[in-house]
């Protein structure tokens, strides 16, 4: 990767996620989210690892960033917007300590000596081929349980998330209504309680 | 060609980043985004790794973290539904019953 190409896309990608953390408005932070995503793909493209790019690009923007989007436009929580920010301290010494932790980091990594690629690279490295030929030999087991641990996650995305609307609790008031009967099952539906009962 | 450890210290900032954001934010999407934005940062230290060593592992090890995210993404947001339907609100600082 040319080294102006990549300053750029190091810039981009360091912005959006500075536009990650510090943007008040969630939906905000999911958009500039996606695009520190997206510039990360790139720059694995630009690194030979193109089908881990693609699969970036599909999976994160285009399947998780979306069920992000799609729970805050659900939740509406606008109001929290607009709440006082929360104590000063602590995130001052967040703050502090994050860039204390990058520093680290950085003098760590960038000062290594003699980090440079050396190899010549196989004219495949990185294609769907080779990937897919190594995650069904030698990685096949990870790649089960994988399955596994989306069924699960499946299964308990949908067990915590769902309502149960059949059975009315007669813990809430019943608003309005006129003589429906209060106790009676169904009634806080029936007069149009708010739908937000849960098990 | 750009070294590999400037891949690597670009991948120091946006986890550095990360961390802020868990740390700063009282949203609780928001912090979750933040963690997401960690495992990002890993991966790009996976894959610049990988390519310095001439190994494919670490694209594959990428591809089991995305999993990994996609199925985290899946349930934690699924708990910040259930959350905000009993207490109205997504601010790590208001769910507070298990603060001693």
């Amino acid at each position: 990767m040319p080294p102006l190409v990549f300053a750029f896309l190091a810039a981009l990608a360091i912005i959006a996620s500075l536009g990650v953390i510090l943007q008040r408005n969630p939906v905000h932070c999911v958009l500039s989210f996606a695009l520190a995503l997206t510039d990360i793909g790139v720059l694995f493209m630009g690194l030979g690892a193109v089908t881990v790019g693609f699969l970036q690009i599909v999976v994160y923007v285009g399947a998780i960033m979306v069920l992000f989007l799609f729970v805050i436009w659900l939740l509406n929580t606008q109001a929290d917007a607009l709440k006082p920010r929360g104590n000063l301290g602590i995130k001052f010494a967040g703050a502090i300590g994050a860039a204390v932790l990058a520093a680290e980091l950085f003098v760590t990594f960038s000062s290594y000596p003699r980090m440079r690629e050396i190899r010549t690279m196989p004219p495949d490295f990185g294609s769907i081929a080779s990937v897919a030929r190594m995650l069904f030999s030698d990685y096949l087991v990870a790649f089960e349980v994988t399955s596994l641990l989306l069924l699960a996650s499946i299964v308990g995305a949908i067990a915590l998330a769902r309502t149960t609307t059949g059975a009315a609790s007669p813990a809430l008031p019943v608003t309005g209504g006129g003589d429906a009967p209060a106790g009676a099952p169904g009634a806080s539906i029936a007069s149009g309680a708010p739908a937000r009962e849960s098990a | 060609m750009t070294p590999i450890s400037y891949f690597m210290a670009l991948s120091a900032i946006l986890f550095a980043i990360g961390v802020a954001g868990v740390m700063i934010r009282r949203n609780v999407i928001v912090m979750f985004l933040s963690i997401e934005l960690m495992l990002n940062a890993v991966n790009l230290a996976f894959v610049a790794l990988g390519r310095r060593m001439g190994s494919m592992d670490g694209q594959v090890i990428v591809f089991f973290v995305i999993t990994v995210a996609a199925a985290e993404a899946a349930v934690g947001l699924a708990l910040i539904v259930a959350v905000f339907r009993n207490r109205e609100t997504v601010n790590a600082d208001e769910l507070n019953l298990l603060r001693w």
